[in-house]
C-alpha cells in the first residue's frame, strides 16, 4: 500500500491556538447536536459531518475526496455564545491577573526593575536553558503579585482570588471569562516577555471564544452487532458542548433573564472543561448513562493505559510466545525447551538459495502441520503465500532461488527468553532452542537465579529474531554465555541449584564407586572423554568429580563450613563442592574457571556440573520422612530441660522486674530491658536446642542439604524437631491484642514467655491452639509485608531507571548524560569495570603470579 | 558563634582552581563550565573560599572503593 504523505515534519512547536487560526485551519463549522439523518446519513453541520473526515466504507470526504483510511481526518470548530475558560491554563491565567494591572495592562514591576529583570532573564535562559528561564520568570511572577497598587498609573489594585476549579474574583464580585479576556487582552506585548511568552503568542488565547473539534477519525463510531451505532466518548461530551451552546445562544437572542443565561453558561464551561479533563478535582466526572466516567481528551494522553505509555513507550510484537516453565536438567545451560506446538506456529524466514533448495522443498512439502515444515512462502515480488494442502504442489513446482519461505522453529534456532520484571540485563537472555513434546518451555534449573524464576506457575516469553543481524547481535551481546558473571557484583549469577548442589556434595564427600559406575555416572553427564578417570577398581568420589576439571586448573578457596578446598592440575584434593564453590552469587570456582577458560568453557562445565549432580542424587537416592526428625529420648529430654530452665529464667527476671531489683542496661527504660533480657535468654535456649537437635539428625537428608546450602538452614531443622522459639511482631515480643494480654486465655499482664509468644513446641509434635495463632500473626504481618513492598519497590526503581537511562561511562571514565553533563569524573570513584572484578575486589596477587608464569 | 563546617569529619576539602588549573581542568575533559556538576555561592563549604560564579571547586573526598577521589562543581549563584 502506498503511504500517502501529506506533509513533512520539519520541526514541532508547541503553543496556544488563536482564534482565528482554529478558524482558518476548520474545514467545517459545526452548529447541532444531531449526528444522522432519518437514512443514517451523516447531517451536515453535525458532529460526524463528513467534512470532518469519514469513518463509513463507502463514503467520501468532502474537504480531501478520500475514503475510509485514505483521509487523514480534518478539524471543525464551534463559536461559544460566551466565552469559556480552558481549564488546562487556570493556572497561568490566575498569574497573568495577579501580576498585571487592570488598567492600564502592564506587570506589576516598577519600570525601573523591569530591564534588570529582562536582561537578567535571557542570561539565565542562554546560560541554563529553558527549564531554567521558567523556573526564574515563575519567581519573578510570585513576587510582584497584586500589593496594593499599581506602579504605573497608581490606581488602587484588589487582591484576586482563585476559586478551584476555574472562578475567579475580585473582592467579593466574581469576574467573568469575559472580563478576564478583556484584561488579558489589555497587557501589552512588551510585557508578555516577562511572562515567558514567545513573539506572537496572547494570552487571551487561553479563554476560548471558539473551540476546536477533533476530527471523526479520531473519535470512530462503533457498530454493534444489533446495527446500533454507539458513539465515541468524545462525541458524546461534544454533543452535550454543542447542545449547551445552542441553547445559550437561544436564550441570548430572545433576552431571557440573566440568571437563566448565567446557569447555562456555567453548564457550558463545566462540559468544556470536562471535554478536556474529566478528573478535575472539584468537578464531578461527567458519566455516561450506565455510571462509568467519559474517557477524554486528557484520558486518552496521561498515565499507563493512555497514548504516551501505553501506545508510544509500549510495543508489541510478533514472534513472541508465553508459556509456563518447568524444569529440565538435561537440556544445556543456554538452551530452552520450546512445545513442538509453539514451534509450528513461530517461524524463520529462509531464503532459497541453490543450495538449500531441496531441503526447503522438503519443509514446504511437509506444510504448516507436520513438524519440521513451513507456512509461507514470500514470492520475489514480495506477494505471500499461505501453504496448505491444496496450495502445496503449487508452490513446490513454483518454488525458485531468491524465494524466502518462512520455517518452523527448530533445534539450534536463535531466541531471546525473558521473564518479567526485567529488571536487569540478565533477564533477558538469548537461548538456543530445543523442540520438545509438551505444553511449556523447559529451562536449565542453573539459570534460575538471574530470571529470578521458579516453577510454582511462573510464565516466560519467547522472542524470535527474523533476520541475521538481529540474530548476530541477540547471540554476540545476550547469548546466557556472555551473561554468567554479572555486571553488579562481578560473581556469576548462573550457579548449581538444589539437587545439584546436593549431589556434587555427597559425590565429593562420602561416595566410592567402582568404576563401572563412575564410567557410566560421568557418561550420563555428558562427558565422553573419560580418560582422566583413573583405572583403579574403586574410584573416589572426588575423582570422578575431577575428571571434569581442565587439567591444568588450580584452585583453593574455602567451603561453606569453612574446609580448604583445593585443586591441584585439576584434582580436587581436599574440600567438598558445596554452594560456595558452585551456587550463584558466591561460586568462586566457577569465577576462576571463567576467567582462565572463557564463557563457553564455564558454560559447558557447569551444566556436566549441574547434570553429574543431579544424577548422583538420581542414583544414590535422596529422600527426607519425619523419621528424619526424630530424636533420642535422651536428647528429647535434654531440649526440655533447656526449655525449661529459660523459661525459668524469664520468669525469675519477671520477679526481679516486679520486685525492682533489675539492673537496667545504658539507654534503656526498666522494661526495655526486661524485654530484652527475656528475648536474650530465650533465644539462647533455642540455639543451644537447635544444636542438639542438629546433632542428633545429622545423618538426615534435611541437615545434609542445610550444610552444603542447597536448601534451608539450621534454623529450619530446629524449629521442626526441637522448638520454633519465640513469635516477634516488629522486633518485639507479641503484646498486642486484649487489654494487657494478648489471648483471653491468659491472665492479665503475664509477661511471663508462653503468654507473649514463645512457642515451646516443634512442627513434629505439634503447636497448641494459642501457639498456633502466634504464629499467624507473625505470618499474617510477614505477608503484608511483602505485599506493600513489591509495588512501592517497583514504583521507586521505575523512576531510578528512568532517571538514569541515559547516562553512559565515556572512554575517559568520566560518567556523563545525554547532554554531555558529567555526573561523575570517574565511574564509580575508582573506574572499576565490576565484572571484571571478584565481589568488586581486583585482585592484584593473582594477576601478577599468572603473568609470571603461574609459578609460585 | 557558628560552628565552621570545613572542620567536620564528613566535609570533604573544598578548594577553589586557579585560571590555570581550570582551562588545564576543562581542557582534560574537553567540556564547558556548565557542564560540570554545580555548587551554589551560598554553599556553607564555600564561606571561606571567596569564590564568584564561574569558579571550579575542586572537592577530594575519601573513596570507599578508590581510597580518594577528585570532584570538580562550578559555582552558581545561590
Amino acid at each position: 500500500m502506498a503511504i500517502n504523505v501529506h506533509k513533512k515534519i520539519e520541526n514541532i512547536s508547541f503553543g496556544l491556538f488563536s482564534p482565528k487560526q482554529v478558524t482558518g485551519m476548520a474545514s467545517a463549522k459545526i452548529v447541532t447536536p444531531e449526528l444522522y439523518d432519518k437514512e443514517g446519513y451523516p447531517v451536515d453541520g453535525g458532529l460526524m459531518d463528513i467534512r470532518l473526515g469519514v469513518i463509513d466504507p463507502g463514503l467520501r470526504c468532502k474537504t480531501c475526496g478520500q475514503k475510509l483510511k485514505e483521509c487523514p481526518g480534518h478539524f471543525g470548530y464551534i463559536e461559544l455564545a460566551r466565552p469559556v475558560i480552558h481549564i488546562l491554563f487556570v493556572r497561568q491565567i490566575y498569574n497573568m491577573l495577579r501580576s498585571t494591572c487592570k488598567y492600564c495592562g502592564h506587570v506589576l514591576v516598577p519600570e525601573t526593575n523591569l530591564k534588570k529583570y529582562l536582561v537578567n532573564l535571557d542570561k539565565i535562559g542562554e546560560e541554563e536553558g529553558l527549564e531554567a528561564r521558567r523556573r526564574k520568570v515563575k519567581d519573578i511572577v510570585d513576587k510582584h503579585k497584586i500589593k496594593d497598587k499599581c506602579p504605573h498609573c497608581e490606581k488602587k489594585l484588589d487582591i484576586i482570588k482563585l476559586e478551584k476549579p476555574y472562578n475567579f474574583y475580585e473582592g467579593e464580585v466574581r469576574i467573568t471569562p469575559i472580563e478576564v479576556r478583556a484584561r488579558l487582552e489589555k497587557i501589552p506585548e512588551e510585557d508578555l516577555v516577562m511572562f515567558g511568552y514567545a513573539a506572537g503568542f496572547r494570552p487571551e488565547w487561553m479563554i476560548l471564544t471558539v473551540l476546536q473539534i477533533p476530527p471523526v477519525t479520531m473519535r470512530p463510531s462503533i457498530t454493534l452487532e444489533s446495527g446500533e451505532r454507539s458513539e465515541d466518548d468524545l462525541t458524546h461530551k461534544l454533543g452535550d458542548i454543542v447542545r449547551i451552546n445552542q441553547r445559550l445562544f437561544e436564550n441570548i437572542n430572545a433576552g431571557a433573564p440573566e440568571v437563566i443565561i448565567e446557569d447555562l453558561w456555567d453548564l457550558l464551561q463545566y462540559h468544556v472543561t470536562t471535554f478536556f479533563d474529566n478528573e478535575v478535582p472539584q468537578l464531578p466526572p461527567a458519566r455516561h448513562r450506565s455510571g462509568q466516567p467519559l474517557k477524554t481528551l486528557t484520558d486518552r494522553i496521561k498515565s499507563k493505559e493512555g497514548r504516551i505509555r501505553h501506545n508510544m513507550a509500549g510495543k508489541r510484537t510478533d514472534f513472541s510466545a508465553r508459556t509456563v516453565i518447568s524444569p529440565d536438567p538435561l537440556i544445556g545451560m543456554n538452551e530452552v525447551g520450546v512445545p513442538q506446538v509453539m514451534a509450528r506456529t513461530l517461524t524463520i524466514p529462509v531464503r532459497v538459495t541453490e543450495w538449500n533448495k531441496e531441503y526447503l522443498k522438503k519443509l514446504v512439502e511437509n506444510g504448516p502441520k507436520k513438524y519440521p515444515g513451513a507456512n509461507y512462502i514470500i514470492k520475489v515480488d514480495g506477494r505471500r503465500k499461505t501453504i496448505t494442502a491444496e496450495t502445496k504442489d503449487e508452490i513446490l513446482a513454483e518454488l525458485e532461488v531468491g524465494y524466502i519461505v518462512e520455517r518452523h522453529l527448530q533445534d539450534g534456532d536463535i531466541c531471546i527468553f525473558n521473564r518479567q520484571p526485567s529488571l536487569h540485563r540478565m533477564s533477558m537472555m538469548c537461548h538456543r532452542v530445543k523442540i520438545l513434546p509438551g505444553n511449556t518451555f523447559r529451562l536449565n534449573p542453573a539459570v534460575c537465579a538471574p530470571y529470578n524464576a521458579d516453577f510454582d506457575g511462573d510464565e516466560m516469553n519467547l522472542h524470535v529474531p527474523q533476520n541475521e543481524e538481529a540474530r548476530a547481535e541477540a547471540q554476540i551481546l545476550m547469548s546466557v554465555e556472555t551473561q554468567i558473571i554479572s555486571p553488579r557484583y562481578g560473581l556469576s549469577v548462573v550457579g548449581c541449584i538444589h539437587d545439584a548442589i546436593t549431589g556434587n556434595y555427597l559425590l565429593t564427600k562420602e561416595l566410592v564407586l567402582s568404576r563401572e559406575e563412575a564410567l557410566d555416572l560421568l557418561y550420563a553427564s555428558g562427558v565422553d572423554d573419560l580418560s582422566a578417570l583413573s583405572h583403579k577398581d574403586k574410584v573416589d568420589g572426588k575423582e570422578v568429580f575431577s575428571a571434569l576439571l581442565p587439567s591444568d586448573f588450580n584452585y583453593a578457596g574455602k567451603d561453606k563450613a569453612g574446609n580448604e578446598v583445593k585443586i591441584v592440575n585439576g584434582q580436587l584434593k581436599s574440600g567438598n563442592m558445596d554452594q560456595a564453590s558452585l551456587g550463584h552469587e558466591k561460586g568462586l570456582m566457577l569465577r576462576n574457571i571463567y576467567e582462565r577458560y572463557g564463557e563457553a568453557f564455564t558454560a559447558d562445565l557447569l551444566g556436566k556440573i549441574s547434570k553429574l549432580g543431579c544424577t548422583v542424587l538420581a542414583r544414590r537416592g535422596f529422600s527426607m520422612g519425619i523419621g528424619d526428625l526424630d530424636l533420642t529420648p535422651e536428647a528429647r529430654a535434654e531440649i526440655q530441660e533447656t526449655i525449661n530452665k529459660a523459661e525459668k529464667d524469664a520468669l525469675s527476671l519477671i520477679d526481679a522486674y516486679y520486685a525492682n531489683e533489675l539492673e537496667p542496661l545504658p539507654g534503656r527504660s526498666l522494661h526495655e530491658t526486661l524485654e530484652l533480657r527475656i528475648l536474650e535468654a530465650l533465644n539462647k535456649a533455642r540455639n543451644k536446642t537447635g544444636d542438639i537437635a542438629v546433632k542428633q539428625v545429622k545423618d538426615s537428608a534435611a541437615v545434609v542439604m542445610a550444610k552444603c546450602g542447597a536448601r534451608g538452614n539450621p534454623l529450619n531443622i530446629a524449629q521442626m524437631t526441637a522448638v520454633v522459639g519465640q513469635q516477634a511482631l516488629r522486633g518485639k515480643r507479641i503484646e498486642r491484642g486484649y487489654n494487657g494480654r494478648t489471648l483471653p486465655y491468659f491472665k492479665k499482664n503475664d509477661l511471663g514467655p508462653k503468654a507473649r509468644g514463645f512457642v515451646r513446641n516443634n512442627f513434629k509434635s505439634g503447636l497448641t491452639p494459642n501457639e498456633f495463632f502466634f504464629g499467624a500473626m507473625t505470618g499474617r504481618d510477614a505477608l503484608m509485608d511483602t505485599a506493600l513492598r513489591t509495588p512501592k519497590s517497583g514504583y521507586l526503581y521505575r523512576r531510578l531507571s528512568n532517571a538514569m537511562q541515559d547516562l553512559k561511562v565515556e572512554y575517559d571514565g568520566s560518567v556523563r548524560d545525554a547532554s554531555g553533563r558529567i555526573v561523575q569524573f570517574m565511574y564509580g570513584e575508582d573506574g572499576l569495570d565490576v565484572s571484571k572484578t571478584k565481589n568488586g575486589i581486583l585482585d592484584v596477587k593473582s594477576i601478577v603470579h599468572d603473568v609470571m608464569g603461574g609459578a609460585k | 558563634m557558628t560552628f565552621d563546617v570545613t572542620k567536620h569529619h564528613l566535609v570533604p576539602k573544598h578548594t577553589k582552581l586557579s585560571e590555570s588549573e581550570k582551562s588545564k581542568m576543562l581542557g582534560k575533559y574537553g567540556v564547558e563550565a556548565l557542564s560540570l556538576p554545580k555548587i551554589m555561592t551560598d554553599d556553607p563549604a564555600l564561606k571561606k573560599l571567596d569564590v564568584k560564579t564561574g569558579d571550579i571547586i575542586k572537592i577530594e573526598r575519601k573513596s570507599k572503593t578508590a581510597g580518594a577521589s577528585e570532584y570538580y562543581r562550578v559555582v552558581v549563584e545561590g
